[in-house]
């Protein structure tokens, strides 16, 4: 039971399932799930569906983050995505054609693992503090948004491009089936390859790392543009369940619910360890929260200030500094301090 | 790539922490310069005097930035605070409180909240990104549970304060706004300066460990900050408010970035100790100007703003590198 | 003439950490006036010492008198305001500032309120000049030397009032030029009847200085002494020691084969951290680097690992001439180097011991190779299982385990390499007996096995015991290079390093 209690996943997990009782009691069949016209209808499916975008882009910030950066960049890299990819599919003469939509989807993702790569040029390559390297392009992409639109909100009518974020493919939400191959490519690369153990131990130490022989500023560069391609899925895959691309809106303040959910799903802040699972949890935490809301009839406005609550929450319990403080009196630290070994030599 | 060279020669004339207030500056009037050739009726003093009234509240936000930046820390709640501020203001006025009592309020509330979120910051060892992310949720949600909908102002006081123009002679004019924002710099720059607040600001900045070291009251020093900021924040959304003469929960939304970007183009590192109150407000009166030269230019579009301004920071935290290049240790 | 009476003394000092004894009944005392050095080896208890004394640590035993009263202090803060001021090696100022606000940080003098700048200024120049320093003091002190700027710090503790100053290890970056301009500030302080304590590593600067000595050795006082009346070669005997006897005894050496040279180091150095040298280190050959600490003998490891650039000079592997700009490119070439700074250049401390001791491997794979898991599990087991790495869980996470079984798996992580070079760095330091006789072991296996072992160890007789060749170093320098034979004994050792050439 302790063990259960212990696990990090343990306390996000709790907290979902209580978000999903609640919508219980004030929704009618809340966890069915139908099958209307070869498709799965049901809230949790919506869930997971509204949830696709923001699971993306926090798949890649838990990378990111997991080196002991931050990247800010995700959002307008989300409406330049889907900028640029309506663009293209609005000046094809033939909108459904599915090999121009490819061309342009093609098209949106390679620049947005560029813009990744000159976040990872900033951090490695010129030494820049993270949260001000993708400060830059934080404001900087914004404008580029609205300049690849022209200020407009580009609408286009095209089925393939329809089919990312809004269609349906083997009965489940086209945008689930992403967001799966998404997480598992992330998973093979992280845990079956071994990006996962060189991020981790450059987050963790990295001088260590160096003398390590691991190159730093390759793994910065692959994470940072590795997160680039994640926010460009989930731009084109907002764009198309709008079918239209907003560069002022699209994906707005999505980078901050995103390290929400890094940190909700207990990946600290300072790197070193991350959790891919946790990061979904933390996702569909914040997704079900907003979902919740609506559900139980609380007027939206509140959903900032259930997240406040939330974020103030999870971060107490998760800082060792609160935990030492507030239950001070009943657990002593278990590690022995390290510290006599260094000023000590027993010698023989 | 003379302009550079042109600098290292200069740095050895000029100390070199104020290289980058002074490459600021030279900007600033380069941009003018600029504009008064390319427009009519552009170099003069009521524009730059404009750029004062439109952008007092963000000059007071800025204030407050700068403290929290010296000590090498953020604050991202100032936008929702600002929202905040004109939230309640409205709210109250239209139940019929004083105006003065109005406007003590809503400070003691903006200071509270930054008192609060600097004591989790220290006494927790959370991040400030988090926790000031949290506030600005917190600050945001209560101005929406106040109401979504925009609330006009019609309270004689604020409408006054409005309108009214104070003169300075010639054609030349400013708002009460403008001169609030102005005494809040040079209050705030007095207190940087001659105090021993403003001097452990800056050692706090410079090396929180040292500091402790010395004795410094660090825990004070860094909860002060975010009050600081959180004053100030309510203050500008007051300003906000009189210029908007409305409370709106989805005003100043993103302006915790503009003040960063004020606060960076200022010439203040974000690793904190090192910049200046008067570079914040060269760093403000750039991000205005840059706004009335587009507004002039009228076939600009707005976007080029936010392309502008992502160039700047790059530009000018490129620089900061370079100058404070050397006393960076070993790269890894 | 009559000694005065001590104006500090501790009798009896003892303090425990967890499974070690740090300070064993230590007595010292420091007389007003007098430059008094503390002296011993790494993990001899100097700098525990001075964090008991400072209010760091609470003693476990014994007692402190400060001017003939019993005091303890909770803080540094607190015996600063007792009169007890500390100065680092590394400077805890704040570098942004200026050198007048450096000084007055916290006390300026103020009139209603408001700093008074000029009148602060004006009392800064003058508490300098007292130190024969001429400053401009409206700089950031970040545009001096660090020299001047740990002056500035002694300036900052004498003006409070110091009665006691401790410069622990203030020397070990400056030049000779910035060492004598420390010295004629504290002969200065000296004269104004302050008790200085200092701590260096360099014998020539402690006999230039200081009047008196206490040497440490495990936490126990081996005595104090006049510093006219104990020779260098008595000095460093006394801080060495006699190992203790209860190593288990090494089969005898066999003498190096005649192999291939493998590193050849022509010249080498980098400015401010090691001059020129030139060292050659052949196949299955145990070199031992001896020298105090901060003789250079990390930095020869960091040059030839490519952890630093070297200035000057060329470095062959194998016959080849190389360039090495990073480590990644030395591991490459089958060299291996593990860092003195377990916790800050070897622990990743959030992982496991099993991706601790894959991660060099996994680096020189690259990360599309992934180590299968069984292999990982053959390897894992083979190497905690050979260096007997305790506890034998693989998926413990390594920041749990103690020094000794850290180091050996940061070993483990090198041997899985089968590196040809393979660069030590203090192994045995900080770790129990047993470990320690193992990684010996391990060593000597190594190099009968092909290995180049380059060894560094602040231990004379652990250098002798296991190495083929001695490289001597003495401030950053290498001095001398001994064969081990018959003839090498830690006297003679000592003795070089203490005379810095060759008897």
């Amino acid at each position: 039971m302790s063990r259960i209690l212990k696990h990090r996943l343990f306390w996000p997990l709790v907290i979902l399932v209580a978000l999903l009782a609640l919508n219980l009691f004030f929704t009618d069949n809340f966890f069915k799930i139908e099958m209307k016209e070869g498709h799965l209808y049901g809230s949790v499916i919506d869930i997971v569906r509204f949830g696709a975008p923001l699971i993306l882009v926090s798949l890649g910030m838990t990378l990111v983050i997991a080196t002991s950066g931050i990247d800010l960049s995700v959002g307008s890299v989300v409406a330049i995505a889907g900028a640029l990819a309506c663009l293209r599919i609005s000046d094809l003469s033939d909108q459904n054609s599915v090999g121009g939509v490819l061309g342009a989807v093609g098209l949106a993702l390679v620049l947005s693992v560029v813009l990744g790569a000159w976040n990872g040029f900033l951090v490695a390559g010129i030494g820049i503090q993270p949260i001000i390297a993708t400060l830059i392009l934080m404001v900087a992409g914004r404008g580029l948004a609205q300049l690849i639109t022209d200020g407009q909100i580009t609408t286009v009518n095209s089925s393939p491009y329809k089919l990312i974020g809004g269609g349906y493919w083997l009965t489940l939400p086209f945008g689930i089936i992403v967001v799966a191959v998404v997480l598992a490519l992330t998973a093979f690369l992280t845990r079956r390859l071994a990006l996962g153990l060189l991020i981790e131990s450059v987050g963790g130490n990295a001088e260590a790392s160096r003398l390590a022989g691991i190159s730093a500023r390759g793994v910065l560069m692959t994470v940072y543009a590795f997160c680039g391609l994640c926010a460009g899925i989930a731009g084109l895959m907002i764009s198309s369940n709008v079918s239209s691309a907003d560069g002022n809106n699209a994906g707005l303040w999505i980078e901050l619910d995103a390290i929400l959910a890094v940190v909700i799903g207990g990946t600290p802040l300072s790197g070193g360890r991350f959790s891919l699972s946790g990061t979904v949890l933390g996702a569909l935490i914040i997704q079900t929260l907003t979902t919740t809301i609506y559900s139980i009839g609380v007027p939206p406005e509140t959903t900032l200030l259930f997240k406040a609550l939330v974020v103030t929450i999870v971060c107490l319990i998760q800082s060792p500094a609160f935990r030492t403080k507030v239950f001070h009196r009943r657990r002593r630290p278990v590690t022995a301090s390290p510290a006599p070994e260094e000023k000590v030599r027993v010698t023989a | 790539m003379t302009g550079i060279t042109g600098l290292l020669d200069r740095r050895r004339a000029i100390p070199q922490k104020y290289i980058p207030v002074l490459v600021t500056a030279g900007l600033f009037v380069a941009m003018f310069v600029a504009g008064g050739i390319r427009y009519e009726n552009f170099a003069t003093g009521q524009i730059i005097l404009n750029v004062f009234i439109d952008n007092a509240f963000l000059l007071v936000v800025a204030v407050g930035m700068t403290f929290v930046i010296l000590t090498g820390g953020i604050d991202l709640s100032v936008g929702s605070v600002v929202a905040l501020a004109t939230m309640l203001s409205a709210s109250l006025l239209k139940d019929g409180w004083p105006a003065y009592a109005v406007m003590v309020l809503v400070l003691v509330i903006g200071a509270v909240l930054g008192l609060a979120m600097g004591a989790i910051i220290h006494y927790f060892e959370i991040q400030p990104f988090i926790v000031t992310l949290a506030g600005m949720f917190l600050a945001r949600g209560l101005c929406y549970t106040i109401s979504t909908e925009s609330i006009p102002i019609d309270n004689p006081t604020f409408t006054d304060i409005a309108q009214s123009r104070i003169n300075l002679g010639g054609d030349l004019s400013v708002s009460p706004s403008a001169v609030i924002a102005v005494v809040v710099v040079l209050i705030a720059a007095y207190a940087l300066h001659y105090t021993r607040l403003g001097r452990n600001v800056y050692a706090t900045g410079g090396s929180e460990q040292s500091a402790l070291l010395m004795g410094l009251p660090v825990a004070r020093t860094k909860i002060a900050v975010y009050t600081i900021s959180g004053f100030c924040s309510a203050l500008g959304g007051l300003l906000f408010a009189f210029y908007s003469l409305s409370g709106y929960g989805l005003s100043a939304v993103g302006m915790e970035l503009d003040a960063i970007a004020a606060v960076v183009i200022g010439g203040t590192l974000l690793t904190g100790g090192s910049g200046f109150l008067f570079g914040t407000v060269l760093g403000v009166l750039v991000l205005g100007l840059i706004q009335t030269i587009i507004s002039f230019e009228g076939t600009l579009s707005s976007w080029w703003t936010k392309i502008f301004i992502g160039l700047l920071l790059f530009v000018f935290i490129l620089l900061q590198r370079v100058f404070s290049g050397g006393s960076r240790r070993r790269s890894p | 003439m009559a000694a005065p009476a001590p104006i500090l003394r501790m009798s009896g000092i003892g303090k425990q950490f967890p499974g070690v004894k740090a300070l064993d009944g230590v007595d010292f005392r420091l007389l007003p006036g007098e430059v008094h050095a503390l002296m011993g080896e790494n993990g001899a208890g100097k700098s525990t010492l001075i964090k008991v004394l400072t209010g760091v640590y609470d003693i476990d035993a014994g007692e402190i008198e400060l001017e003939g009263r019993r005091v303890a202090f909770s803080s540094p803060l607190a015996a600063q305001q007792a009169g007890i001021s500390t100065v680092y090696q590394e400077v805890n100022l704040c570098a942004n500032l200026s050198v007048a606000e450096n000084i007055f940080i916290g006390r300026e003098p103020r009139r209603f309120g408001r700093i008074q700048w000029k009148a602060m200024r004006r009392r800064a120049e003058e508490i300098l000049a007292r130190l024969d320093l001429d400053l401009d003091v409206s700089a950031p002190l970040s545009s001096y030397s660090l020299a001047i700027q740990q002056m500035v710090a002694i300036a900052r503790a004498v003006d409070i009032d110091a009665k006691v100053l401790i410069l622990d290890e203030p020397t070990s970056s400056l030049d000779a030029g910035e060492v004598a301009q420390l010295f004629r500030v504290m002969r200065r302080l000296k004269e104004q009847g302050i008790a200085i304590l200092f701590v260096s590593h360099f014998l020539d600067q402690i006999y230039e200085i200081s009047d008196r000595m206490t040497v440490l050795r495990n936490g126990t006082l081996v005595g104090e002494y006049l510093t006219s009346e104990l020779s260098q070669v008595e000095l460093i005997g006394k801080m060495i020691g006699r190992e203790l006897a209860d190593l288990e005894k090494l089969e005898e050496r066999p003498p190096a084969s005649e192999g291939a040279p493998l590193i050849e180091a022509e010249k080498l150095g980098r400015t401010g951290a090691i001059q020129p040298f030139t060292l050659t280190i052949r196949e299955g050959e145990v070199v031992g680097l001896a020298g105090l600490l901060g003789s250079g003998r990390t930095e020869i490891a960091r040059l030839l690992f490519g952890a630093d650039h070297a200035g000057t000079g060329s470095l062959k592997i194998g016959g080849e001439p190389v360039n090495l700009r990073t480590p990644r490119s030395a591991v490459s070439r089958k060299l291996a180097f593990c860092s003195e700074n377990r916790r800050a250049e070897g622990l990743i401390p959030d992982l496991t011991v099993r991706e601790n001791l894959v991660l060099a491997l996994q680096a020189s794979r690259g990360w599309t190779r992934p180590i299968p898991r069984r292999r990982q599990d053959e390897l894992v087991d083979k190497y905690i299982a050979a260096l007997n790495i305790r506890p034998a869980n693989p998926d413990q996470l390594i920041k749990n385990l103690s020094g000794g079984n850290q180091q050996k798996v940061l070993l483990a992580r090198w041997l899985i390499l089968e590196p040809r070079l393979l660069i030590l760095d203090e192994p045995t330091r900080g770790i129990d007996v047993g470990a320690k006789a193992e990684i010996q072991r391990l060593v000597a296996e190594l190099s009968d096995g092909g290995m180049a072992v380059l060894f560094i160890s602040a231990e004379l007789e652990e250098v002798l015991r296991l190495s083929h060749r001695v490289g001597v170093l003495r401030d950053r320098r290498l001095v001398a290079e001994l064969d081990n034979d018959e003839g090498l004994t830690t006297d003679t050792l000592t003795e070089t390093i203490a005379s810095g050439a060759r008897s």
